[in-house]
């Protein structure tokens, strides 16, 4: 993995002095996900009016759950205004009851009079709901600028501090289980690096953890391209966890499958995914050695770039056999099997390559592009079963791969996004995680970018 | 020696192990690619080999912190310093460190002897779980100073005063110095393993052409198991190396008979042992998982095969009375006659392929009706090997031979086949192979696997 040695100058000695003098970017050290930390290390600001951020206060301070349903809250230092010279560190916009463009202005103003006095790595989170066809023109405009407001406001942060939405659909509550998971998810360490995203919860499937640290106790996952990089990554975060791992690479790369799959506690099953009995293989190994499959995440992928007018077979048909062939033939063997029905979890790797495009990647972007598709049509196949599938986007990530990246296009891709910095592959591992869990049982379809809002594409 | 004893009611169709102790069961394996000496391993200790086995094994099992009952292995080629290379290899593995475990060395049988072994505790009720297996390393092999070197420094270090420390370092003399590799060479004859071959070779009359014809068969059928997938669970790569190093998928005949013979050029007749016939010099590591069936099941493991009987031989290759390597052509009769079975009773043999050579007197020997009334005590020839029984996943000849770690491939790879042809069979009646293994000192190990 390379390092970012210019986020490290500009966070330490001397060095951090000249930058700020020069007016140098200057991206934050950001705050990763340990089991046992606070879920947020300040208080939170939660503003809005009605019964929804009622709800949602009384939820985050424990106070008084009311009919939610819940056994308890989240015991943070709450409140309903900003006090001068109060430190929050996190804000969250109930912005659901909102009728037209107009009433956006009482609770963004409220939110701005806080935001010079954010803690390092503050989150903000606004709670909406979607802007449709049907809900007449007022309405769609009020909706529909929660979603520029809160781009733009992600822009706008510095510091670590990011802002993610979570659009809960009309008629699914806003304490839906998944609707409180996207919630926390955005407002921990675990979203360090998604910035600027809007998730959707489509319905109130799902289920909140007995344990917030340990979600995936009891659920055995598969891990594809498990030997390194994001998906080793992936491997130990499912692990910590709580999931039974079965780390999955082609056969030529046992060696460091070999390592991860031990220090996870997991089983390595070396398989080409391409291969036509590779859903059965795999499904074999978990339910023989693990006794059950609910998780697959298909994260082994390859670039072969060229530019298209240079394009060969042999440089296009590979990527998109390993990219998104593969998974679609694995999903298709597991969900005819019958085994593969208890909550179950497909998680894909897709690219921002396939949202926005990039040159020289018109194979992988299709593969990519091909990705978003593929869960956003699985997805429904899975809901009878309270399943979901779902697509995981990484932006520029610091791995082996963006490591061999020319010094000087990798400096200035890494500072593209507005965290101004290259994501780990523990921020991949973690979206990946939060979307495998029981508590995003109401993420249908979707596509989570996890790019620190990089510029391209939404 | 040979037996004297006949084979019991030939062609006797046993369903399963006899009655007695419980079964012994091969779970599973897994093997390092064995790569020639001098190249990708060139700088990996026996040590780093076996423990990257063992913690192969231990990934694809899912033994993290499992207490095994025993890990049995060895070395043939092994360091003093390594006198506990077992056990220090579990310490460096994945395993718990509260599993035991133990050397063993019984030359290029050790593999195979530590399985033996080890599932004759199990049926005993002595473990539950257990690993057997070998490792070998030509590249990092143990070099030694001369007899009279060692001697002089020992002197040395007891002198006390300083004549006598003087008389001890004057004792030493030039050609001293210069340091003992290993050999391989039998230490009663002098002679190589290869030459000691080509002098059975000859006396069978064992063609070049016939000898070519196994090499080759054993290049086409490895490069065909690992094309199919086969040893994706049976391998896991090392250093970089994902396949046998000296695996040749593209050779031919043509190209093996154009190789020059390097054994047998002293003898009276035409030499025709060469470097595509003969296994190379090779580093490797083998573990297999053995276990009762309580303990299998408790771990969620599939069987593949249980051991079922074994059979160790020696003969007299110092005053010439049989060739080094031909002890497996006397232990297998036996072992069969014991176990009531003949040669047509099993749907896989295995003979190691020290040599081509070596397979074909083996089965010169048992086809032959004078050798085995006068030598193994039978009224007839004691049996033909059908070839497309034999080595059908290739063998030593390909993947290559370090000594040690040559049983536990063979056992995990016949034990993978026997599996799947049960299930493929899905009858009842028994799927057995038949393992030979030869070693230096004019040993012999063979043994019985039977699909679990």
């Amino acid at each position: 993995m390379s390092t970012d040695t210019y986020l490290n100058l500009v966070n330490s000695g001397v060095t951090q002095k000249i930058a700020k003098q020069l007016g140098l970017p200057r991206p934050a050290q950001l705050r990763r996900f340990r089991p046992g930390q606070p879920l947020v290390a300040g208080p939170v600001l939660v503003l809005g009016t009605g019964p929804d951020a009622d709800a949602v206060a009384h939820l985050l301070s424990g106070t008084s759950l009311g009919d939610t349903g819940l056994k308890s809250g989240w015991d943070l230092d709450v409140r309903r205004t900003a006090a001068a010279g109060e430190r929050h560190a996190a804000i969250v916009l109930v912005l659901t009851e909102i009728t037209h463009p107009d009433q956006l202005s009482e609770p963004m103003l409220a939110a701005a009079s806080a935001l010079k006095g954010l803690a390092p790595g503050a989150r903000i989170v606004t709670i909406s709901r979607p802007a449709t066809a049907d809900i007449g023109p007022a309405l769609s405009a009020a909706r529909q600028g929660v979603d520029g407001v809160l781009r733009s406001l992600a822009k706008e942060l510095r510091g670590g501090a990011t802002a993610n939405g979570v659009v809960v659909a009309d008629g699914v509550p806003v304490t839906a289980p998944s609707a409180l998971g996207a919630l926390r998810f955005f407002l921990s360490a675990r979203s360090a690096f998604v910035d600027g995203q809007l998730l959707h919860i489509d319905s109130d499937a799902g289920a909140l953890p007995a344990d917030w640290d340990r979600p995936l106790a009891g659920r055995v996952a598969v891990v594809t391209g498990a030997a390194r990089g994001i998906g080793a990554a992936i491997a130990t975060t499912l692990a910590r966890d709580g999931a039974t791992v079965v780390a999955v690479d082609v056969p030529a790369a046992g060696e460091q499958l070999v390592a991860v799959a031990n220090s996870v506690r997991g089983t390595a099953l070396q398989l080409d995914v391409t291969a036509d009995d590779a859903g059965q293989k795999i499904l074999d190994h978990a339910t023989t050695r693990h006794g059950r499959l609910d998780i697959v995440v298909h994260n082994a992928g390859i670039t072969r770039d060229k530019l298209l007018a240079n394009m060969t077979p042999e440089k296009w048909d590979p990527v998109l056999a390993v990219n998104v062939a593969a998974p679609l033939r694995i999903n298709e063997a597991l969900l005819e099997s019958g085994d593969f029905t208890d909550a179950p979890r497909i998680v894909a790797l897709a690219s921002t390559s396939g949202i926005a495009g990039n040159r020289g990647q018109t194979n992988y972007a299709a593969s990519k592009g091909g990705v978003i598709g593929m869960v956003r049509a699985t997805a429904p196949l899975l809901t009878a079963f309270g399943g979901t599938a779902n697509a995981v986007a990484p932006g520029f990530i610091e791995t082996e791969m963006t490591a061999r990246i020319p010094a000087v296009t990798r400096q200035v891709a890494r500072r593209l996004n507005s965290l101004q910095q290259g994501g780990l592959p523990e921020d991949v591992a973690e979206t990946v995680a939060f979307l495998a869990s029981p508590q995003a049982g109401g993420v249908v379809g979707q596509t989570l970018r996890v790019c620190g809002q990089n510029l391209v594409g939404q | 020696m040979a037996s004297t004893r006949t084979p019991a009611s030939a062609g006797g169709q046993q369903t399963s192990t006899p009655e007695g102790p419980r079964r012994a069961l091969v779970l599973g394996g897994n093997r390092i690619p064995f790569a020639r000496a001098g190249g990708p391993y060139a700088h990996a200790s026996n040590q780093d080999m076996l423990t990257a086995a063992l913690d192969g094994l231990v990934a694809r099992y899912g033994l993290q912190g499992e207490r095994i009952g025993s890990v049995a292995a060895g070395a043939v080629l092994k360091h003093s310093r390594d006198f506990n290379l077992t056990r220090e290899a579990v310490l460096g593995s994945a395993l718990s460190d509260e599993t035991p475990a133990y050397d063993m060395q019984q030359a290029c049988a050790t593999g195979l002897e530590t399985i033996v072994s080890l599932s004759n505790k199990i049926r005993l009720g002595q473990l539950e779980s257990a690993i057997g297996g070998g490792v070998d390393t030509t590249s990092d092999a143990p070099i030694a100073v001369s007899a009279r070197l060692r001697r002089a420094l020992l002197d040395l270090s007891r002198a006390k005063t300083l004549p006598q420390k003087l008389a001890a370092a004057a004792s030493i003399r030039p050609k001293d110095l210069a340091p003992a590799a290993p050999r391989t060479n039998e230490p009663r004859t002098g002679l190589s393993m290869g030459e000691h071959q080509a002098i059975t070779t000859a006396e069978w009359g064992i063609t070049r052409e016939a000898q070519d014809e196994i090499a080759y068969a054993s290049h086409i059928n490895l490069a065909a198991a690992y094309d199919a997938g086969f040893f994706d669970d049976l391998v896991t790569p090392f250093r970089g190396l994902t396949r046998d190093a000296n695996l040749r998928p593209d050779t031919t005949l043509e190209k093996l008979a154009k190789l020059r013979p390097t054994f047998g050029l002293g003898l009276d007749v035409e030499a025709t042992m060469t470097a595509g016939n003969s296994t190379p010099l090779s580093d490797g590591a083998s573990t297999v998982l053995l276990g009762s069936d309580e303990w299998a099941a408790a771990h969620d493991l599939t069987p593949l095969a249980s051991i079922v009987d074994a059979e160790t031989g020696a003969v007299d290759f110092v005053h010439g009375v049989d060739g080094l390597l031909m002890a497996p052509v006397f232990a297998v009769p036996r072992l069969l006659a014991r176990n009531g079975l003949t040669l047509d009773d099993f749907d896989y043999v295995e003979i190691h392929e020290a040599f081509a050579a070596t397979v074909l007197t083996t089965l010169a020997a048992w086809e032959d009706e004078e050798f085995s009334r006068t030598r193994l005590g039978l009224d007839s020839a004691f049996g033909k090997v059908e070839r497309s029984r034999l080595n059908v996943h290739g063998s030593s000849l390909a993947a290559g031979h370090p000594f040690a770690a040559t049983g536990g491939r063979i056992v995990a790879t016949i034990s993978k086949e026997l599996a799947r042809r049960k299930a493929e069979q899905g009858a009842d009646a028994p799927v057995r192979a038949l393992i030979s293994i030869c070693a230096a000192g004019g040993l012999g190990l063979t043994a019985i696997l039977e699909a679990a």
